[in-house]
């Protein structure tokens, strides 16, 4: 029977069996992952690396965000990490060689309040002077970038404008996991799946391989890109992390045409929405109150993200929720990430990217591939350290990076 | 959605409640002796657990009182209800149902 088949599609990446010992290992096989061990191989010449992934190759938060790409952070050191980040977004598909479906539609995020309008238009006015492309659109422009939408002054939460994006937009989440790593494998990087990381082996203070579910893996250094994870695999490593992981929802309908030209985002009445590629309108809200591990949060979350929805997109009445899902967010307290080296040495943490990883994916992966390879912050990710939460230079982005955490 | 039983008025919904985070913090006993290391501990290091949490949680909607949950943080459920001062349960996690981990 096998044989009537047609060959199996060229396989993407190998799947090797662990070597003894590699110069690096990074734990966690998703995008964030994936991006540091591209850059790695790319940037610093170090390839005799390994890519460790408990489950299968993007299967956590690579597969389950809504793939909302964007720069329009209010602080001066979110907008230049986030920006670089949509600079390379620009960038990867013709270096990876991959077509990932990036699509710049633009991103709105609405305005809904007096205090929403003039928290929108500082930003606004803050992404100019950093260079981050961003304008203040009125309620009849933003009918225009969106005509499905209701400006109508009959809801309870009007659209008093937005801001807009231009530049941002959003990308096939799961074919940017594939993108990486097809070309980490090509530059000998191995991708080693099914393979969970138990424990720590040091040598004093410094780090000098794993414990895995496939055996003892030595290495030079040790990133984490473990994600909703992080806190589990710092404490096997001896030390914690100043996050607390949270369910995240989101759902899509079934497939539509054509009907969402860009991406719209609400803070206030909390729900964003874009149409992906195939029709399905994809959407998501704030993450669930209590910490969790169980992937799946609970159904209020969703029938309250819905109902702003409805009431924006009057169309969407008729559409039905084909299917919802939950990841596992790792939120710190000043919603910043952590891109840093650890109290071990020679191991490295990238984590803390909570419910906004997915559009940080190649910035994450550039500046920890960086943090890695010279023991030292470049000088994008040098203000998220660790230190920030004992200096009490925070970066403040609860309530001002556009979205609600 | 959590059921949640509030040791004053019964269970009720997890929508009645307000989510406090972990349990059993104490304010520190001579703040201005603290390093900034331990102010950062105090302020911003909570155990993140995958398994059993101790956590406070306030029936907001209802009596407006705190108390403590014990909760596995894996599958939800809760597993002991008791009063703010009372000393955490001794009870253990469930054994993991997927020992091999993997994203399910």
């Amino acid at each position: 029977m096998a044989d009537l088949l047609p060959e199996h599609p060229d396989f993407l990446w190998r799947n090797p069996d662990p070597k003894p010992s590699y110069d690096a290992v990074i734990i966690g096989g998703g995008g964030h992952g994936l991006a540091t061990a591209y850059f790695l191989a790319s940037r610093h010449g170090m390839t005799n690396i390994a890519v460790l992934e408990r489950g299968w190759l993007a299967g956590g938060n690579m597969a389950r965000n809504t793939a909302i790409i964007r720069s329009n952070y209010l602080w001066d050191e979110s907008a230049a990490i986030y920006e670089h980040s949509l600079k390379l977004w620009e960038q990867l598909p013709e270096e990876l060689e991959y077509d990932f479906l990036f699509s710049q539609r633009g991103v709105l995020n609405l305005a809904h309040t007096l205090g929403d309008v003039r928290e929108s238009v500082r930003r606004v006015n803050a992404n100019v002077l950093n260079g981050v492309d961003a304008e203040w659109v009125t309620p009849e422009q933003v009918k225009e970038l969106c005509p499905i939408i209701n400006i109508g002054d009959d809801i309870r939460y009007p659209v008093m404008g937005a801001t807009y994006q231009a530049r941002a937009g959003i990308a096939k989440h799961d074919h940017v996991a594939w993108a990486f790593a097809r070309k980490c494998d090509e530059l000998g990087v191995d991708i080693i799946q099914n393979c969970e990381v138990t424990g720590f082996l040091k040598d004093g203070n410094r780090v000098t391989g794993v414990e895995t579910s496939r055996g003892t893996i030595h290495a030079g250094k040790v990133g984490l890109c473990g994600a909703g994870h992080s806190s589990v695999l710092a404490e096997l490593a001896g030390f914690r992390l100043p996050i607390q992981s949270h369910p995240l929802q989101a759902l899509v309908s079934e497939l539509h045409e054509p009907v969402h030209p860009t991406v719209v985002m609400s803070n206030h009445v909390h729900v964003y929405v874009s149409q992906a590629h195939k029709g399905e309108l994809v959407m998501g809200a704030g993450v669930d109150a209590y910490n969790g591990y169980g992937q799946r949060g609970a159904f209020h979350v969703i029938e309250e993200q819905m109902a702003a929805a409805v009431e924006l997109f009057p169309i969407f009445t008729r559409a039905h929720v084909l299917r919802t899902w939950g990841g596992i967010v790792d939120v710190t307290l000043d919603a910043s990430p952590v891109v840093s080296k650890s109290p071990v040495d020679q191991l490295y943490v990238n984590c803390g990217w909570g419910t906004g990883g997915f559009k940080g994916t190649p910035s994450a992966g550039y500046t920890f591939a960086h943090t890695i390879a010279n023991d030292e912050a470049h000088p994008l990710n040098e203000p998220f350290s660790l230190e920030r939460f004992e200096t009490g230079v925070l970066i403040d982005e609860h309530g001002a990076a556009a979205v609600a955490h | 959605m959590l059921l949640i039983e509030c040791p004053n008025c019964g269970p009720r919904d997890e929508t009645e409640y307000h989510y406090g985070g972990e349990a059993h913090v104490p304010y520190p006993e001579d703040p201005s002796q603290l390093s900034d290391k331990e102010w950062a501990e105090y302020l911003f290091y909570r155990s993140n657990p995958k398994g059993l949490l101790a956590e406070r949680w306030a029936h907001t909607t209802g009596c407006r009182r705190w108390f403590n949950v014990l909760r596995d943080t894996v599958t939800y459920e809760i597993k002991a209800v008791y009063a703010i001062g009372e000393p955490r349960p001794a009870l253990q996690a469930d054994p993991p149902q997927h020992p091999r981990g993997g994203t399910r």
